[in-house]
């Protein structure tokens, strides 16, 4: 057992946990926000996906002692905190989540995406949410999600919100 | 439309039932159970009746209750909504709550799409009901007639006047008028809520990370458990050393224990800690000796399917027959006979199995559970605990998909099992290689089927279904000279409705110790495939376009719009250039009537799926885009079922461990899709399921239409066709 400091949607959070405990339990279970989901624990599924740095990682597959001690994490509870992220908009307007298990790791992507590339095109997408596995199957309502919040970031009629 | 994160009012929680004005209505209750209720009641607020799904309280507060969980089918809107509607309240500012079981909300099992189309009328009456009630105390209370009242926004008008009385304001006095056992329910002209274009109440907490599945809950002193199976599934232990695992820091204890499925119990081993983390580490380190039998010879799915591929050669048990098939068969000069496959496949929701379950010092128990049916999960608990159902507190959480595994609680009869050990809140949670390996799963089935056509028109068809059975292995309820009876609902004429001179359904039962279950359309799942496909088969020896074909022998009109539909919608008459080929099927099941086509274009040696069409009939349903949304994933679930690996055990192993294995369609296998629904005003049917069993057989016509290859097993390589 270690003590991390850690950096989690802009607060500073003490945590206790084995070296080798991957950052998903450490955030489920330790830190206790549950938003971020387990699916497989191989990186196959992408439920468990969170930013490291602004950049999405699969949080199962990442031990705590390797993270960086400056690493800014955030987790779904993170975006959107005070107004809903363009992406959590669209996701309700086109009504994408069935069961919703997946739709934080879903979610988390495409917020990496439209920061990383803010107009993408349909193959882009597509490569770049392939690793989110949807069970229920709403990878069509996804896709025509980014692109609607690809649009409203566009033309300004929302905001990119408060992503720390 | 902006949303703050906070702004919506949608709740799942439990709720106390004080402060309660009106109660449509309890059970009639007696002694002990009324007093637990009404004990921080006055007594005139309680009403004892039939259904209690409407709290009203005397602040005007509204709280439904959903009698059916949600594992993504939109149950927590669909059900509150037939209430809504004869109650005349908006969704968005009721309480929700989910049932705990208790008997008096009747079934409350989410499966067999059978939410809306079973609680259409009960749910309806108990929203009217409650609402004469309200209307009778304004109407008295202005010494009026009920007539001259209407109900609109929780509210009781008084025509041409400004009066008006919330339900809240009535409530008190209406608790104490009897029930009507026979309110009238609204003409469908005149709906607001049903069948209209609504949002879902519950996605905002799911695009917020806020939803609470039954994986996230957490009580005060909980402990982890993860547990190792049998890696042969039924083996038994010889021995456990659980040295190495007792080192890991935060493991606590190591335990025996039993995994409880309906027909059998398997030996386990759960690794209790501090944490799941160091409960699933202390479980890598466990060295259990197993003794597996025979198991390693019958738990293999070649040898399952060589047994079937035998019984394929004799004839089974009949289930239904119309005219002498046999006979007729015989003495036909165009005939043909072929054998299809389905493989075993594995549920693999995303959110495994899991349970939090507290056995308390005082032979009294709280639960919470992902289950499919609270009433059925508190049963089973009750057993597993050996305690009574009313010692039981049961609360589900949302279910992070499910398609019939949460509905076998045997992750359930693990938790309770340790939490009678532990006397402390234990989650078990399996990971995703227990859930892969050890299933229960769909069954691989095979189809036999034949036919014959004369004059350019299929006169004949026999259906010969070859498997283990359902009700069979998990209800131990099958004869050995009984066919199936869940095959009436699925497989009959009278289901597929395709008017043949002669036809047959029969049956032959292969076991496997390989434990199975319901997956998501149960057996239409696996025998939309052969009937589909053999029907495309039929119509090419008669010379026929295959709609032509089916339209010819379907008499029955809603059958017919639905293929018609599909016809138009997806351009079937379209003449495509070499290379591409349309396919299509339709299947009727749980109710309801859907059919899919879809396009394919060869590529290389394989084909790549362009586009999938959908066409359902559903009758009166609650939310036109929830029937999208769920026909699309069973579009998305039928074609990974079609194409990807099925489940395989060899030498008593399962073959699979995790998504790498056992993989399921990704978005860049995801086809276009167009989903049309029929408005036919019918009675309500299934739409969680029906979506799915045409898929696979129009996918595979799809691919004769192109290539001219027929295949008959399942899975489909698409990148190699042969
Ligand atoms: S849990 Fe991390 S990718 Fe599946
Ligand atoms: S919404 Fe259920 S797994 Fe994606």
């Amino acid at each position: 057992m270690a003590a991390y400091q850690l950096q989690i949607n802009g607060k500073k959070i003490n945590a206790e946990a084995a070296a080798d405990m991957p950052l998903l339990w450490v955030i489920r279970d330790i830190v206790g926000l549950k938003g971020t989901k387990y699916g497989c624990g191989i990186a196959q599924c992408g439920a468990c996906t969170i930013h490291i740095d602004g950049s999405p990682v699969r949080s199962c597959q990442i031990p705590i002692s390797t993270l960086s001690k400056k690493a800014k994490i955030t987790t779904i509870e993170g975006i959107g905190e005070i107004e809903l992220h363009a992406i959590q908009e669209a996701w309700i307007e086109e009504q994408v989540p069935q069961c919703g298990y997946c739709q934080s790791g879903q979610i988390m992507s495409a917020v990496a995406l439209l920061k990383e590339n803010p107009q993408p095109t349909d193959e882009e997408i597509v490569a770049s949410m392939n690793g989110n596995l949807c069970r229920c199957g709403t990878y069509s309502r996804i896709h025509n999600g980014i692109k609607k919040a690809a649009i409203a970031l566009k033309e300004g009629t929302t905001s990119p919100s408060n992503n720390k | 439309m902006k949303h703050s994160a906070n702004s919506r009012r949608f709740f799942i929680k439990t709720s106390a039932l004080a402060g309660v004005g009106l109660v449509i209505g309890l059970p009639k209750l007696q002694g002990e159970a009324l007093k637990s209720i009404t004990k921080n009641l006055p007594p005139e607020f309680i009403n004892l009746e039939i259904n209690p799904f409407i709290i009203i309280r005397t602040d005007g507060s509204i709280t439904l209750i959903n009698p059916r969980p949600d594992m993504g089918q939109g149950s927590m809107q669909a059900a509150p909504s037939l209430l809504a509607e004869e109650l005349e309240v908006s969704l968005e500012k009721v309480t929700i709550i989910q049932s705990d079981g208790q008997s008096k909300y009747g079934s409350q099992q989410s499966g067999g799409s059978s939410t809306v189309r079973g609680l259409w009328y009960p749910l309806r009456k108990a929203g009217a009901a409650a609402k004469e009630m309200l209307i009778q105390v304004a109407a008295s209370r202005w010494a009026t007639s009920t007539d001259l009242c209407f109900a609109k926004d929780a509210t009781i008008y008084l025509k041409n006047s400004d009066k008006s009385f919330s339900y809240g304001e009535l409530a008190e006095d209406a608790a104490k008028l009897p029930v009507p056992k026979n309110p009238k329910l609204k003409d469908p002209a005149d709906f607001t809520l049903l069948g209209k274009y609504n949002k879902r109440l519950d996605i905002p907490s799911k695009v917020t990370g806020k939803a609470v599945f039954g994986i996230d809950i957490e009580v005060p002193g909980m402990v982890y458990a993860c547990i190792q199976h049998s890696p042969t599934i039924h083996a038994s232990i010889i021995s456990v050393d659980d040295t190495q695992s007792l080192l890991v820091k935060g493991v606590q204890k190591v335990i025996r224990c039993k995994r409880t499925m309906p027909h059998r119990q398997s030996d386990a081993v759960a690794v209790v800690a501090s944490t799941w983390w160091a409960a699933q580490k202390g479980r890598s380190l466990l060295n259990v000796k197993w003794d597996d039998g025979q198991l390693a010879l019958t738990q293999t799915t070649d040898a399952y399917f060589q047994k079937a591929y035998e019984a394929a050669k004799k004839e089974g048990v009949r289930h239904e027959e119309k005219g002498d098939f046999l006979a007729k068969f015989n003495s036909a000069s165009a005939k043909l006979e072929a054998v299809y496959e389905t493989p075993f496949l594995a549920h693999a929701p995303i959110e495994p199995e899991c349970a939090v379950v507290h056995y308390k010092e005082d032979g009294t128990a709280e639960i919470w559970a992902h289950v499919q049916g609270p009433d059925g999960g508190l049963a089973d608990a009750a057993r597993f605990l050996g305690i009574e159902q009313d010692k039981i507190k049961f609360h589900v959480p949302l279910l992070g998909g499910s398609f019939g595994r949460k509905a076998y609680h045997d992750y359930l009869s693990e938790a309770c099992f340790l939490a009678k050990e532990l006397k402390k809140p234990v989650k078990v949670l399996w990971t995703r290689e227990d859930d892969i390996t050890q299933g229960p799963y769909r069954p691989g089935m095979l189809s036999r089927v034949q036919g014959m056509v004369s004059n350019g028109k299929l006169t004949g068809f026999h259906h010969h279904a070859i498997g283990e059975s359902i009700v069979g292995q998990v209800f131990n309820g099958l004869k050995p000279d009984e066919a199936d009876p869940w095959l009436s609902g699925e497989l009959s004429t009278e289901n597929n409705q395709y008017q043949f001179p002669v036809s047959k359904v029969s049956w032959t039962h292969v076991k496997t110790d390989i434990p199975i279950v319901w997956w998501r359309s149960v057996y239409a799942s696996n025998f939309g495939w052969g009937q589909e496909c053999f029907i495309d088969e039929l119509a090419h020896l008669a010379g026929k376009d295959p709609l032509e074909a089916r339209l010819a022998i379907l008499k029955d009109e809603r059958f017919r719009k639905v293929l018609e539909t599909l016809a138009e919608k997806a351009n079937w008459k379209e003449k495509l250039p070499a290379g591409k080929g349309k396919g299509l099927a339709i299947f009727a099941s749980f109710g309801s009537i859907s059919a899919c086509c879809i396009t394919v274009s060869t590529s290389g040696k394989g084909i790549i799926i362009e586009k999938a069409v959908s066409v359902i009939d559903c009758g009166h349903y609650v939310n036109p885009d929830n029937v999208v949304a769920q026909t699309q994933g069973n579009i998305v679930m039928g074609i990974s079922a079609a194409i990807k690996d099925g489940i395989t055990f060899s030498n008593g192993k399962c073959d699979q461990t995790n998504y790498h294995e056992y993989q399921v369609l990704r978005m860049n296998e995801t086809p276009v899709m167009e989903v049309h629904i029929i408005q036919s005003g019918a009675e309500p049917g299934g739409v969680g399921e029906p979506g799915l069993p045409p898929v696979a057989p129009a996918l595979g016509n799809a691919i004769f239409a192109a290539t001219g290859i027929r295949l008959r097993k399942l899975p489909i390589n698409i990148s190699s066709i042969s």
